[in-house]
């Protein structure tokens, strides 16, 4: 195993053992209903889930809260080189250089981004897991070259993998999403490892094992569900990185080729070229970004902390 | 010591021998394969067929990737589609100039951070925490290239203060030596180069290093408060130690250890970081040349310079480990 | 100009060898930092702001614009366009003389003109560079390195087409006799293009020009194109630093005419368009080409030049007739009413008014109305999205998907925002009842590849024109080849008439009957409607307040010795 991983991982056989602690403090309280208990009365969890929440129901509803057709060009007649109409009525953050509705554009890119982001982070999860599961499962030599290969993902860094994959895949939303969910893979599947094992050799696991109970019940009736919060946030962490990952790829000309539809990342970039003209083309997706992924950070990070018996007072 | 540096080494090579694996794959995977990836859309079947003989492609799989090893072993990794130049070649002129940044961004960081974290959990729950931790939250949550842009736009571009592209004013006659244009200058006494090179850093520096400062201004800070909990702390404290000697010999050496295998991660992460920020800031090291590579699909440049960032990553991460491993000696036995 | 020929050229390669390694110190300090001390005059370094490296320096294997851009400076051929215009002039020819057959050049020579490398210009060095370009073997024949030399002469002594090149004659020391085998309007107007430049036969040969290595796609350049370019011009090769993409030419001070103004011009690649403005803004450089439309009024706000150039180019879309073998494209595009319906369907008068510099025009044909040939009679098609419906329609070809093809990463002097041409174009056609099905590629090598290879169903691309000759323009586009057909990009179509046309025009020595067939060409191009011409529109270049005497060329063929800035 490399060093570089060593530290990371580090982190997530943290995160992993944590879930494999079982709860002792608060009798007849799980773990999970004592941390939404402790969530509910955090301003800044509650902060953080706010912002989640509108950013999906505005993804969710974004025809209905759209005030205009994202990609029509109402006022493409009436730009110049050089000069963009600014805010007006019905346009009420005005238009981008091809004379479309910025604030529907937004509305929509959020669907983009969501779209990106929850599907490369389920692809993440799902491989990831399976991985993380076949090693903890079986041990013995599956676990030894099973985490060699997550090894070797961990040890080149996230941006080349997803532009290496990218780049084989050609250039399309789902090369894209796939890219990013390749990133995440070796995260979820040390995650996932290191929980099983954790709560393999707890009290529970081996009394399941000692009545005769199949490993496999055990694995899915009980050592799963036990795994689920640590999984639940590093995927909210996760769906942080997707977004801004997703951005950087639209940026390098790596993203969605039909670019005529609305994505954060593409509009933020396509806009730098009228920072002087027209600044908040860029200004504004740029905000959505940074909010939306602030948003899912302070919520993973607050539920890390609800979890983590360590923070328990 | 010793036994523990050739343990890690000995766990490099099968990651590696796996990564090798991994890229070799990848241009085989190519549609149409290599010959094609090299010859274009329009290349007729005796072209490729005359190509994969030229390059063995006509052989077994293990032969090609045994040959492919070797090569790479070699540092031969082809020659650039765009260019004509050997890859390798390509990768030493301009690494210098990542590393460069790499370092200036890193110094930066932790300049910055390590202060600033101290600080913040000084004064715990007191305004400069609380703004250093929004402060660090942001900083991960910005897109690295909008806040470069952003930075050239107002330092560059509007005041006029710093240089917002390349790697140094292109109207000095420097002389180069290394590649390594603030070294190159101090060394043959070119103080308006090296001075020139160096005010290049800044603004791409600066962008590059923000995503390792918001996390080392957080896990200091983290692991300051950590420590001040400790017991040996408050044994120290109850012995009567002085407030200084307490926060010097305890605290702050303790606090580092985890701040260190952060910036370790951290730089090498760096490398990756900077093919965005190079691209923004224009400046002629080994992003930017990725960035062309992605654009023109040089497959070659991007296969070999994947590779190498990828094995420097894996060393540097070595080294930190080794370094940590010298600092704590409870790290060596595990 | 601008494009490549067929599937290539971006393949600006160079032997490994030939390459300074980072590790060798390449000191040419000569003066210290304050360069051009102790010289006579102190004519300052301008830098200026490219869009893109060169290939190398041996222009007769260039075709691009930045490779063309720094030959310029550096190489001289017997004929020029005059500063500013598409006007032929003479340069290292002070006069030429055509036989009645119009088949026997004989060009008079500028007297006491020598090579950068001291050898001496003279009708043996004019032979010698056409009597090497006729002889190019191998991959020099290859269209990604010698495009121009066969676009004009047709072929190579040693190639299945010998081409129209006869032989070259030195009666005297400053009279040079060339022979054609029949007539071609493209000579001597070509003359003009650096690809025709005199370069040293000394230097040539000692540095082995012509030895190519590589492949097609991927060139690997002599030491002559890498190291040692030598021409006659008012600068001298310096050095080319590629990891910084910087090359340095300097001033030729034993030049034959007027001494360039500046002591040293840097041409500094920086590709993306943004950072070139904000470069000029800053002050690191001091001029740039391809100025975003946007930017122009913002860029004369602040006190630049901005320097428009007469536009000499054409944008069109591309449509696909399908006869390319293995094509996959949409059959439905060889019924003329579906070109039509396209023709009408985009407003091209919002195209040119709202993405394209101001003085840009709609295109009523591939021809600038600048260059003899242009009819101001043919077929037009105007915005009318209803007609476009119908004709949709009438031909049954309502909701036909169109394989949409458009470059990132590239601004072309005739489409300077291919991704808001492409969108608009893309939501006019949609809304006349087609689908779009889009795909983005790099423009070199992959989009060219495709586009020139038939592999689209539409696409954009464009072309500005060489010289003064419409033949450039529509010949290039739809003469036949050998196989009577047009060529790739346009689905290898059949269409005698045109060809004939074209022909015709091309051999015709008398220049005023030479003009009609053109038109009839034009008119019979603008019938068939092969694919849609858009717009003519206006590059620009830019430079700071401090330099003078830079005169835009609607060739983008400037000249910057006489250039010279404050300071």
């Amino acid at each position: 195993m490399t060093s570089l991983g060593e530290r990371k991982r580090d982190r997530i056989d943290m995160l992993a053992a944590q879930a494999g602690a079982v709860p002792t403090g608060e009798v007849g309280l799980s773990l999970t209903r004592s941390a939404f208990r402790r969530l509910r009365r955090d301003p800044v969890a509650i902060i953080g889930a706010v912002i989640v929440v509108v950013f999906l129901v505005v993804a969710a509803f974004a025809p209905l809260l759209a005030p205009k057709d994202p990609i029509a060009q109402y006022l493409l007649s009436e730009i110049r080189p050089g000069s963009i109409p600014g805010a007006r009525e019905g346009f009420p953050l005005g238009v981008d250089n091809l004379g479309r509705d910025l604030l529907s554009r937004l509305i929509h890119g959020s669907r983009q981004s969501l779209l990106i982001g929850v599907v490369s982070t389920v692809l993440g999860v799902a491989a990831g897991m399976t991985l993380g599961i076949l090693a903890g499962a079986f041990g013995g030599w599956v676990d030894t070259v099973v985490m060699r290969f997550v090894d070797i993902l961990l040890s080149i860094p996230s941006l080349l993998m997803a532009i290496t994959v990218s780049v084989l895949l050609g250039q399309n939303q789902w090369a894209l999403m796939i890219a990013i969910a390749v990133t995440q893979v070796p995260i979820f599947a040390r995650l996932l490892r290191g929980s099983m094992l954790a709560q393999r050799g707890s009290d529970y696991a081996v009394a399941a094992r000692a009545l005769g109970v199949r490993p496999a019940r055990i694995v899915f009736g009980h050592v799963l569900p036990n795994s689920v919060s640590p999984v639940i946030v590093q995927a909210t962490l996760s769906l942080a990185t997707a977004i801004i990952e997703a951005a950087a790829l639209s940026f390098l000309g790596l993203g969605d080729p039909d670019i005529a539809r609305p994505e954060w990342g593409a509009m933020l970039a396509s806009a730098q070229a009228y920072l002087s003209i027209r600044p908040w083309l860029a200004v504004w997706p740029a905000v959505c970004i940074i909010v939306v992924a602030l948003g899912f950070t302070l919520l993973g990070e607050r539920l890390r902390e609800a979890l983590d018996p360590k923070f328990r007072r | 010591m010793l036994r523990f540096i050739i343990r890690r080494l000995l766990q490099l090579i099968p990651i590696l021998l796996g990564l090798s694996v991994l890229l070799f794959a990848w241009l085989r995977a190519l549609p149409g394969g290599p010959a094609q990836a090299a010859l274009g859309e329009r290349a007729t079947a005796e072209d490729i067929a005359r190509y994969n003989e030229l390059f063995g492609l006509d052989q077994p799989l293990y032969v090609q990737y045994l040959r492919f090893l070797g090569r790479a072993v070699q540092l031969d990794f082809g020659t650039s589609n765009r260019t004509g130049r050997a890859v390798t070649t390509e990768f030493l002129e301009r690494f210098p100039g990542t590393i460069e940044l790499t370092l200036f961004a890193m110094v930066f960081a932790i300049g910055v951070g390590i202060p600033l974290g101290y600080l913040a959990a000084r004064r715990y729950g007191g305004f400069l925490d609380s703004s250093s931790v929004i402060g660090s939250l942001l900083g991960v949550s910005i897109p690295v290239f909008f806040l470069a842009y952003l930075m050239r736009l107002v330092f560059a571009v509007e005041l006029g203060w710093l240089p917002g592209s390349g790697r140094q004013e292109v109207r000095i006659d420097a002389t180069r030596i290394t590649n390594f244009y603030v070294l190159d200058g101090l060394m043959t006494r070119e103080w308006d180069a090296a001075w020139s090179a160096f005010v290049h850093l800044i603004l791409p520096g600066i962008a590059l290093g923000t995503i390792p400062l918001a996390i080392i201004v957080r896990i200091t800070r983290a692991s300051v408060l950590d420590v001040v909990n400790e017991d040996y702390v408050r044994t120290a404290n109850a012995k009567g130690l002085a407030t200084a000697t307490v926060r010097r010999r305890h605290i702050i050496r303790n606090a580092l250890l985890p701040v260190s295998t952060t910036i370790g991660l951290q730089t090498g992460l760096l490398l990756s970081g900077a093919v965005l920020t190079e691209t923004v800031f224009a400046f002629g090291g080994v992003g930017s040349a990725l960035r062309d590579a992605i654009t023109n699909r040089d497959f070659p440049v991007l296969q070999g310079f994947i590779l190498m960032l990828a094995v420097v990553y894996v060393v540097v991460n070595l080294l930190v480990d080794i370094s940590y491993g010298l600092l704590d000696p409870r790290v060596r036995v595990r | 100009m601008q494009r490549r020929p067929s599937r290539v050229l971006a393949a600006t390669a160079a032997a490994a060898t030939a390459v300074t390694l980072s590790a060798c110190a390449s000191s040419d300090r000569s003066t210290g930092t304050g360069g051009g001390e102790g010289q006579a005059a102190s004519g300052g370094t301008l830098v200026f702001g490219a869009a893109g490296d060169p290939a190398m320096f041996d222009p007769a294997f260039g075709s691009d614009g930045e490779t063309f851009r720094v030959a310029r400076q550096m190489y001289e051929g017997l004929l020029t366009s005059e500063p500013g215009s598409t006007e032929l002039v003479p340069e290292l020819a002070t006069d030429y003389e055509v036989s009645e057959d119009g088949l026997e050049y004989t060009f008079s020579l500028q007297e006491g003109v020598t090579f950068h490398d001291g050898t001496e210009f003279n009708a043996e060095a004019v032979c010698f560079n056409f009597d090497r370009w006729h002889n190019f073997e191998g991959l020099a024949q290859s269209p990604s390195a010698s495009y121009y030399y066969q676009a004009v002469f047709g072929g190579f002594a040693n190639s299945d087409n010998p081409g129209i090149y006869e032989g070259c004659e030195a009666t005297d020391e400053l009279t040079a006799v060339i022979t054609l085998s029949s007539v071609t309007s493209k000579f001597p107007a070509a003359l003009a293009l650096p690809s025709f430049s005199m370069q040293s036969p000394e230097a040539l040969q000692q540095y082995d020009a012509d030895n190519l290595q590589g492949n097609e796609e991927d060139l690997s350049y002599s030491e002559y194109a890498l190291e040692h370019p030598t021409g006659t011009g008012p600068f001298r090769f310096e050095s080319w630093d590629r990891g910084n993409g910087e090359v340095t030419i300097v001033r030729n001070e034993d030049y034959w005419g007027e001494p360039a103004q500046l002591d040293e011009i840097i041409f500094r690649t920086i590709s993306d368009g943004n950072t070139r403005r904000q470069e000029l803004e800053a002050g690191s450089i001091d001029g740039y080409d391809f100025v975003a439309p946007a930017d122009y009024q913002r860029l004369e706000d602040a006190g630049f030049q901005v320097l428009v150039r007469d536009p000499f180019n054409i944008l069109y879309l591309a449509i696909n007739h399908g006869q390319v073998p293995g094509s996959q494209a949409n059959p439905l595009l060889q019924d003329p009413r579906v070109r039509q319906a396209i023709a009408h369907a985009v407003d091209r008068e919002t195209i040119v008014n709202s993405l394209l510099p101001e003085g840009a025009e709609v295109a009523t044909q591939f021809l600038p109305p600048t260059v003899d040939g242009w009819a101001d009679d043919v077929t037009t098609y105007d915005y009318d999205p209803a007609r476009a419906r119908q004709l949709l329609t009438e031909a049954n070809a309502v909701g036909t998907t169109l394989r949409f093809f458009y470059p990132t990463d590239v601004s072309r002097p005739y489409l300077p925002d291919p991704a808001a041409m492409f969108q608009v174009i893309s939501e006019d056609l949609t809304e006349a009842g087609f689908v779009i099905q889009p795909t983005a590629l790099p423009w070199n090598p992959d989009y060219l590849n495709v586009a020139q290879a038939g592999g689209t169903d539409i696409h954009l691309l464009g072309w500005t024109g060489d010289y003064n000759d419409a033949y450039n323009f529509i010949g290039t586009f739809f003469a036949e080849d050998q196989n009577n057909q047009a060529s790739a990009e346009w689905g290898a179509f059949s269409q005698p008439d045109i060809f004939a046309a074209l022909a015709a025009a091309d051999s015709e020595p008398d220049a005023s009957r030479r003009t009609e067939l053109y038109q009839e060409a034009n008119q019979l191009i603008m019938d068939f409607l092969p694919g849609l011409p858009i717009s003519h529109s206006p590059p620009a270049l830019v430079v700071a307040d401090t330099v003078q005497g830079l005169e835009p060329s609607p060739l983008t063929a400037e000249d910057f010795s006489t250039v010279s800035i404050e300071g």
